[in-house]
C-alpha cells in the first residue's frame, strides 16, 4: 500500500507491503537509521520515535498505522543550524551514553517525558525510562542528563 | 521479525469496521493499538489474513459520566485512562492500574478495549473490570448487546465476543457506596506482565494470572461478607484457582503471592474506605 508519513518535517511517501513496520519504513524508506531495531519485541525501546508527539516503539507500529501522521526521530531534534536539542546536549555533557545503541531511543523517551512533565523528579525520570533498556547499564548518567535537560529548559 | 503477509484495511467508522469484518470472516481481526496483536503476529502465533484498523475511530476514545455510569470508550489508551481527571476522582482503581501497564510507549498505544478483547489472563485490566463489576458493550452484525464482565472472559485468550463483533464501550455503574480500592501487582521488571496481580474494589476481589482467565477470588469475598478480617480473608485467595507454572514461578509460588498481595490490597482498600 502507499504510505505517506511526515518524518522530521519532510514528507516521505512509499509503496510498501502492508506488513511493513514503522521502524523499517523510517530506516529504509526515509533513510534515517538512528532508530535501532533492538529486541524487536517492544521491550527495549531502542526504536522509540515520536508519533504525533507521543513516544512509541516503532517496531510495534505498522507503517500503515502512521499513514498521514508526523514522526520525529533523533535526527529531527537538532535545529536547522545543527544546534543540538537540549536533551542531546545534556546527554553529551553528562556522558549519558556508552556504546550508544540505546541512545536514540533514550533521547526520544526523554523528549516525550519532558513534553508532558517539564520538571520531573528523579523517580519520575526513572519510571519514564521503564520501557528503555541500556545493556551497558549506564542508567545513572542517562537519568542525570535528563534531569539536567529539564533544569536547562525550565530556567 | 515481521508478521506474515496480510491485507490492511482502515475503517472510517464503526459501521464500516463491522462491514469489513463481515466481509473478512474468520480470517479478519480488528487492530486497535496493536500492542497485544502485533507482537503475536511477529511470532506467527496469530496469522490473520485481514487486519481492520480501528485505531482512528476517535468516537470510541472517551471517558465520560453517562446516565449514572462512567462510560469508557474501548479505544481509550492506557495513557488517557491514567490522565483522566474523571477517573482519578470517580474510579481511581482503573486510572491507577492503567498507569502501571507496560511502559510509557506501550501506554501511548495500547487500549482498554484491545486488552479486554485479547483476554490475556496475565493482563491487568481484565481483572480490574471484573473487580469493577463492569458491563462491556459490543456491536455486531445483529446490533448492540451488553455483556457482564463476569461472563466476558471464557478462557485463555477467549472472550464472549462473537466473530465480527466489536467491543465499543466499558460501563461502570456509579453511585454505590465505596468501601475502598487497591491494585497490587508483582513483577520482576517494571515492564513485565504481573506474575500475580490483585484488584480490589468495594470488597470485590479479582486476580491477575491465577488461571486460564481473570477470576474473582470468591472465597475471599465470602469470608469478608461473613465478617472475617482482611488478613484472615486473604488466606483464601488461591482457593479455586489453577495458576500456571512458568519461568517466573510455579503454581505454589503464585498461590503464596496471591495470598500476600490480597492481604496488602485489602489493607490498602480498607484504609481508603
Amino acid at each position: 500500500m502507499k504510505v505517506s508519513v511526515t518524518v522530521n518535517g519532510n514528507p516521505v511517501t512509499a509503496e510498501v507491503p502492508d506488513r511493513t513496520l514503522l521502524v523499517h519504513f523510517v530506516r529504509e524508506e526515509a533513510g534515517l537509521t538512528a532508530s535501532n531495531v533492538g529486541c524487536d519485541t517492544s521491550s527495549c525501546g531502542a526504536c522509540t520515535v515520536l508519533l504525533d508527539g507521543q513516544s512509541v516503539k516503532s517496531c510495534t507500529v505498522l507503517a500503515a498505522q502512521a499513514d498521514g501522521c508526523a514522526v520525529t526521530t533523533a535526527e529531527g531534534l537538532a535545529g536547522p543550524d545543527g544546534e543540538l536539542h537540549p536533551v542531546q546536549q545534556a546527554f553529551r555533557a553528562e556522558h549519558g551514553l556508552q556504546c550508544g545503541f540505546c541512545t536514540p531511543g533514550m533521547v526520544m523517551a526523554a523528549v516525550s517525558l519532558l513534553a508532558e512533565n517539564p520538571s520531573p523528579t528523579e523517580d519520575e525520570v526513572r519510571l519514564a525510562l521503564e520501557g528503555n533498556l541500556c545493556r551497558c547499564t549506564g542508567y545513572h548518567n542517562i537519568v542525570r542528563a535528563i534531569l539536567a535537560a529539564s533544569k536547562e529548559r525550565v530556567s | 521479525m515481521i508478521p506474515a503477509a496480510f491485507t490492511y484495511q482502515r475503517a472510517g467508522s464503526v459501521d464500516e469496521a463491522l462491514a469489513l469484518a463481515a466481509d473478512g470472516g474468520d480470517d479478519a481481526k480488528f487492530l486497535a493499538g496493536g500492542h497485544s496483536l502485533l507482537p503475536l503476529m511477529k511470532l506467527r502465533l496469530a496469522v490473520p489474513e485481514v487486519l481492520i484498523d480501528i485505531g482512528r475511530l476517535s468516537e470510541l476514545s472517551y471517558v465520560r459520566a453517562d446516565n449514572g455510569a462512567i462510560a469508557v470508550g474501548a479505544l481509550t489508551s492506557y495513557h488517557d485512562l491514567a490522565q483522566s481527571s474523571l477517573l482519578a476522582s470517580e474510579l481511581p482503581l482503573l486510572a491507577q492500574a492503567a498507569s502501571q501497564v507496560g511502559d510509557p510507549q506501550v501506554r501511548h498505544r495500547g487500549t482498554i478495549g484491545g486488552s479486554l478483547a485479547h483476554a490475556d489472563p496475565a493482563a491487568d485490566l481484565p481483572a480490574v473490570v471484573l473487580a469493577l463489576d463492569a458491563v462491556l458493550v459490543a456491536r455486531g452484525p445483529s446490533g448492540e448487546r451488553e455483556i457482564a464482565a463476569a461472563d466476558f472472559f471464557q478462557g485463555l485468550f477467549e472472550s464472549a465476543l462473537e466473530p465480527g463483533e466489536l467491543l465499543t464501550e466499558i460501563r461502570i455503574p456509579q453511585g454505590r457506596p465505596s468501601a475502598g480500592w487497591s491494585f497490587q501487582k508483582f513483577t520482576k521488571r517494571a515492564i513485565d506482565w504481573a506474575i500475580v496481580g490483585v484488584a480490589v474494589q468495594d470488597r470485590r476481589v479479582a486476580l491477575v494470572n491465577m488461571g486460564q482467565q481473570p477470576v474473582r477470588a470468591s472465597a475471599v469475598e465470602q469470608a469478608l461478607a461473613g465478617g472475617a478480617t482482611p488478613r484472615d480473608a486473604a488466606a483464601f485467595a488461591a482457593e479455586g484457582t489453577s495458576p500456571p507454572d512458568d519461568l517466573n514461578g510455579d503454581a505454589r509460588y503464585r498461590a503464596h503471592l496471591a495470598r500476600v498481595l490480597t492481604a496488602r490490597a485489602l489493607d490498602e482498600a480498607a484504609s481508603r474506605g
